[in-house]
């Protein structure tokens, strides 16, 4: 009886291992294929060259690295105000039996696929911008609001659950105190929930940034560094996706690399968040 | 400001959230409903997809996706239950922790990456059913942990102290106790799980390929709804399906998300 | 006082030597220098004692006295929190409970437990008690049907739920739920059954069936009895042990507990002085 639980013990940890496992697997196959040209180009010459021209091997990835930034910028922008007014309204404000159902359907926003996403802005979004705003409509612009909507239901359902984590009494020790509930919301709500609100804005932030499908429908995929919102651009994951399909050599190796910044960027982004939720939570 | 004030503006912005997911989802129902008739579901495409059905995508979906749940849901479950349940060392189960929480944050595309060089390349199984269900099965193993730690851990301590002290040993209880109670749980996240692994492109893109027949074997490349939909919508092959695709995967997606709670409710309803 | 009056009447069941330690027959559970920590904090501090064999045995003292920490010892469901240690040695039958070599699922169906809040596992009535034969390893339908009534009527509960079996458990009212709990323990015939303070969430009516309950079965099983309420352990009439603060103050027959106890302490806490 007692072996039998150690086989278990044992058979459990090793199948949890699994995770860890695949983990080190995408770093040493991604990494594996994707050094040898960083090593070639030099970090420094990768990241910063601004020219990507596979056809006379130029891998300068910084109009890339500047696009997912723009983009994922857009993307909050417009996703953490309406998600945390959202949030704001369905945990302070609305009736429960409201709010439980919009809050449903509002996590059906995270079920629908990046693909219809991309493709609902390629036929709404683009046009729109091109007729009132000018430029071609793939934009800067087109894709953060995709993606700003993309991250809603996220920014939604975790600032939700920390503001109704937010203790009761603190509502009640301000509205005694004969504040308004928009006060007490503001005074004593939303300080006491920020270390949650900051995670739920980092998480946010990683979605944008690693979104793929929907960015390439609506962006414009041009590699030169935008200067305006209404520019096409395009991000670390769009190039990837975009040239996969019949890269070979060199290339698929640029390729692989593009794929190694956007792991380091995502892993700086994660340990950034499990440092402000150390930070925060003295 | 006045309460009132604000709470009319955060209203008209929760409203707008819903306008939003509405519009998404009427634009795709008024443009798909129209081409989504019987033969659309159960015929194969002809000239790329510019007429003819999604049959195959409808199989590479369903395939790609149950191989995948079929991998990830017991190793994900058992994990979850190694760190509710097992966790007496101190190291093994921070790695673990670690471990999943990263693979969450890793983006899909990086996962179709990995599974192109690792399975289609390394392991040689080619463009296939097979290396687009591993990889998917990899990219939702985090959430079916997460989900279904939350669900274990929210199982009374007291259940398992009355089977642990009717000397059931700690296996027994996991198994006899501890799953039944958090089964509506985990089949939450089950559920989540899948509804993200049907709708997933990157990831598969790389993985499954994109041929438009119908798979005979598991190493047979396939292409799935979302990726027949992307191609047909990108290379502008035929609006019209494209958007009768979209249709199903909406409707797909909502259907389980509907099961999902049906099941949810049920089972607590039985528990009460 | 008036208790102690009623206790003098009652004390009738001296006839089954219960009250007076028998002098010269076996010993079930044996504790000598027993001490248990929690990290550092020392939960139970060199107690040493002895318990019969088909003795109910009641353990009195306030929350914090180390009683529910003594019986979670005696089947080693102290194990489940990390970071204890023990020092000396607890003896059931004569073999250690912490020996290495013990089989703790083994001894914990030898040593049943019924916890201080009734918990119905969430299944049927029926399966609640078939859980622990089931887990041993007994299949046949038939052989757990017959076990389940057998531990259902020695817990006298069979008649209020025989009807319905199928049930969910956790319909049941919180005293048929103990009883339930007992069953539950007697479906693995055990030799000693450990109770921690299980009426505290019961009404007096419930409580005393409880009670009577207990000198049934102690015809048959070994009894551990925890409770904080001195009243209860005047009622229950046994030998009893007054623990405080980790420490065994003394034990006696409840009749001289409560006429005269040894110690100053003991006596403050049976006349209600504190705890």
């Amino acid at each position: 009886m007692r072996r039998g639980e150690t086989l278990v013990q044992w058979s459990l940890a090793i199948v949890a291992l699994s995770a860890i496992a695949v983990l080190a697997l995408i770093i040493i196959f991604i990494f594996k294929e994707g050094s040898p040209i960083i090593a070639r180009l030099g970090m420094v010459q990768f990241i910063t060259g601004t020219k990507w021209s596979p056809t006379r091997g130029m891998f300068g990835i910084l109009p890339m690295i500047v696009g997912s930034v723009w983009v994922t910028l857009g993307a909050l922008l417009i996703g953490v105000p309406i998600g945390l007014a959202t949030a704001i309204f369905l945990a302070e404000m609305a009736p429960s039996g409201t709010s439980q159902i919009l809050k449903s359907a509002i996590q059906l926003l995270a079920g629908i696929p990046s693909v219809v996403f991309g493709f609902i802005g390629l036929v709404i979004l683009v046009p729109l911008i091109r007729q009132w705003l000018g430029g071609p409509g793939f934009s800067v612009l087109a894709a953060g609001i995709v993606l700003g909507i993309m991250i809603l239901p996220t920014i939604v359902s975790v600032c939700y659950d920390v503001l109704k984590a937010v203790p009761q009494a603190y509502r009640e020790g301000m509205l005694a105190l004969g504040a308004t509930r928009w006060q007490t919301i503001k005074m004593v709500v939303l300080p006491a929930a920020r270390p949650g609100i900051i995670a739920a804005v980092i998480l946010g932030m990683g979605r944008a940034v690693g979104e793929t499908m929907a960015v390439i429908m609506v962006a414009g995929n041009a590699t030169r560094i935008p200067v305006s919102p209404l520019e096409p651009v395009r991000t670390l994951t769009s190039n990837i996706a975009l040239e996969m399909g019949y890269a070979v050599g060199e290339h698929r190796e640029a390729l692989f690399a593009t794929g190694i910044v956007l792991f380091i960027i995502i892993a700086l982004l994660n340990t950034l968040a499990r440092l402000v939720a150390r930070v925060e939570k003295v | 400001m006045t309460d009132r004030r604000v709470t009319l503006l955060f209203a008209s912005i929760t409203g707008l959230t819903v306008i939003i997911l509405v519009v998404i989802i009427g634009y795709v129902m008024v443009n798909g409903l129209p081409g989504l008739t019987l033969p659309f579901l159960l015929e194969s495409p002809r000239e790329m997809g510019r007429t003819g059905g999604v049959f195959p995508a409808i199989v590479g979906t369903v395939l790609l996706t149950g191989i995948a749940l079929i991998i990830a849901a017991p190793v994900g479950i058992l994990t979850a239950v190694y760190l509710t349940e097992y966790t007496r060392d101190t190291w093994l189960p921070k790695i673990v922790r670690f471990g999943t929480e990263s693979l969450a944050g890793i983006p899909s595309i990086i996962f179709g990456l990995f599974g192109f060089l690792f399975f289609v390349i390394y392991l040689d199984l080619g463009w296939s059913v097979l290396s687009g269900a591993l990889t998917l099965s990899a990219m939702i193993l985090p959430t079916i942990v997460r989900t279904s730690e939350e669900a274990i851990r929210a199982v009374p301590d007291a259940y398992r102290e009355v089977s642990l002290a009717l000397g059931s040993t700690r296996w027994q209880t996991v198994t006899s106790v501890v799953l039944p109670s958090a089964k509506p749980g985990i089949m939450t996240g089950v559920m989540l799980a899948i509804g993200r692994a049907i709708g997933e492109t990157a990831a598969v893109i790389f993985t499954a390929g994109s041929s438009l027949r119908l798979p005979r074997t598991l190493l047979d490349s396939t292409r799935t709804l979302p990726v027949h939909f992307y191609i047909l919508a990108r290379e502008g092959i035929s609006l019209e399906n494209a958007y009768s695709t979209a249709a199903v995967l909406i409707l797909l997606i909502l259907a389980i998300n509907i099961a999902a709670y049906t099941i949810m409710d049920r089972l607590a309803k039985k528990e009460s | 006082m008036a208790e102690i009056e009623a206790l003098r009447g009652r004390c009738t069941r001296e006839d089954n030597n219960r009250c007076i330690p028998e002098n010269g027959s076996a010993v079930k559970i044996h504790a000598r220098n027993f001490s248990f920590f929690y990290g550092e904090h020392c939960a139970l501090r060199n107690v040493s004692l002895e318990i019969k064999p088909k003795q109910l045995f009641t353990i009195m003292g306030p929350s914090g006295s180390g009683k529910t920490t003594f019986l979670r010892a005696l089947n080693r469901l102290g194990d489940l929190i990390p970071n204890t240690r023990h020092e000396g040695s607890l003896k059931i039958d004569g073999t250690d409970v912490y020996d290495s070599r013990i089989d703790i699922p083994e001894l914990r169906r030898n040593v049943g437990m019924v916890f201080a809040l009734p918990v119905a596992l969430p299944m049927s009535i029926f399966s609640n008690v078939a859980h622990g034969p089931q887990m041993q390893g007994v299949r046949h339908q038939k052989e757990l049907e017959e076990i389940v009534e057998k531990a259902l009527r020695d817990a006298i509960l069979w008649d209020e739920v025989k009807n319905r079996l199928n049930d969910y458990a956790s319909r049941l009212s919180g005293g048929q739920l103990q009883r339930l709990s007992i069953a539950r323990v007697l479906a693995l015939e055990p030799d000693i059954i450990l109770l921690d303070e299980p009426t505290s969430g019961l009404d007096p009516i419930s409580t005393l069936r409880i009670e009577e309950l207990l000198w049934e079965l102690v015809e048959r099983y070994t009894i551990i009895l925890v409770t904080h309420n001195p009243l209860q352990a005047a009622r229950i009439d046994s030998k009893t042990a007054f623990f405080l603060m980790g420490e065994l103050i003394e034990t006696g027959s409840a009749y001289d507990i409560f006429t005269r106890p040894k110690d100053k302490r003991t006596e403050d806490y049976v006349s209600g002085k504190f705890g």
